[in-house]
């Protein structure tokens, strides 16, 4: 069975770009990638659980980071990823100027389209030509 | 009379993504900021604080905190105690799911209505360790905290 591609979200609680990347997570490894990626969380992989480690080591990596201190690629860096693609919610928003994301344990509805963006964004990285998401 | 730093409890919450148990922790965390105890809580951040932020591990040397987990792997209590210093409560929601009889929660990205009830329960338990430790009084004797949505 071929390996599935984690995806680590932030794991932030105190802003809604936060939100909107564990947000994005789920819909990547639930809607749009449901049989290439899984949701790793963070914690575990820093706390250094060798089940999630295990999950990480040697491959691709997707961290998808709320705000610029990139905590979800810097613990992906630090357990073992071949390689971490990153990807911004900050950068994303700035793409999609008109979306006012608010809310943290329920994002409005620009929460959710940024979500969407943002996933759709990582699902490209899983899905270019060379990468472990793109192998049938 | 100098201006003396207000008591506040750190509240630090499991990440734990891929269970339900992890979005009940953020969301009972959430409820207390928000609405339950606004004026005597703050949240510390669990990846900034694994990722080496300064300011959260200073706040928790010198300030109590709750580490709120969701299993028993209890990630936001050790990272607290290696990092800073000993939690001053630890609550894990998989043992209050048993006291309170609450299954099937629904999702890691949407709770239902039980998760939502698990929810309510966890920060009514966040409430009650935060007014031990200010030494306040009980939830039971203050009116208007305890269930709802957040």
């Amino acid at each position: 069975m071929k390996r599935k591609i984690p995806v680590v979200p932030c794991s932030g609680i105190g802003k809604s770009l936060g939100a909107a990347a564990r947000e994005a997570a789920y819909i990547l490894a639930e809607d749009l990638r449901p049989d290439k990626t899984k949701v790793v969380p963070l914690s575990l992989l820093v706390m250094g659980d060798e089940d999630a480690r295990g999950e990480v080591a040697g491959g691709e990596a997707v961290a998808i980071d709320g705000c610029k201190l990139e905590c979800a690629a810097k613990g992906l860096a630090c357990s073992g990823a071949s390689k971490v693609h990153k990807v911004a919610v900050f950068d994303v928003v700035r793409r999609h100027r008109g979306l006012k994301p608010e809310g943290v344990c329920d994002l409005n509805e620009d929460g959710l389209k940024l979500a969407r963006a943002t996933a759709d964004e990582a699902a490209k990285i899983i899905d270019a030509p060379g990468g472990e998401g793109s192998h049938a | 009379m100098p201006n003396l730093p207000r008591k506040k409890v750190g509240l630090i919450s499991c990440s734990g993504e891929e269970m339900p148990e992890g979005t009940v922790t953020r969301r009972a965390v959430r409820k207390v900021l928000e609405t339950l105890h606004p004026d005597d809580t703050v949240t510390l951040c669990l990846p900034l604080f694994l990722a080496g932020g300064e300011g959260e591990r200073a706040f928790a040397r010198y300030y109590p905190t709750i580490a709120i987990d969701g299993c028993d792997k209890r990630c936001a209590a050790l990272a607290t105690q290696k990092y800073s210093a000993k939690p001053a409560a630890s609550i894990v929601v998989t043992e209050i799911a048993k006291e309170c009889g609450c299954k099937g929660m629904g999702s890691a990205r949407r709770l239902n209505a039980e998760g939502l009830r698990l929810t309510d329960e966890v920060a009514g338990k966040i409430v009650d360790e935060t007014n031990r430790l200010l030494r306040k009084k009980p939830r039971d004797v203050q009116r208007g905290v305890g269930g709802g949505k957040p």
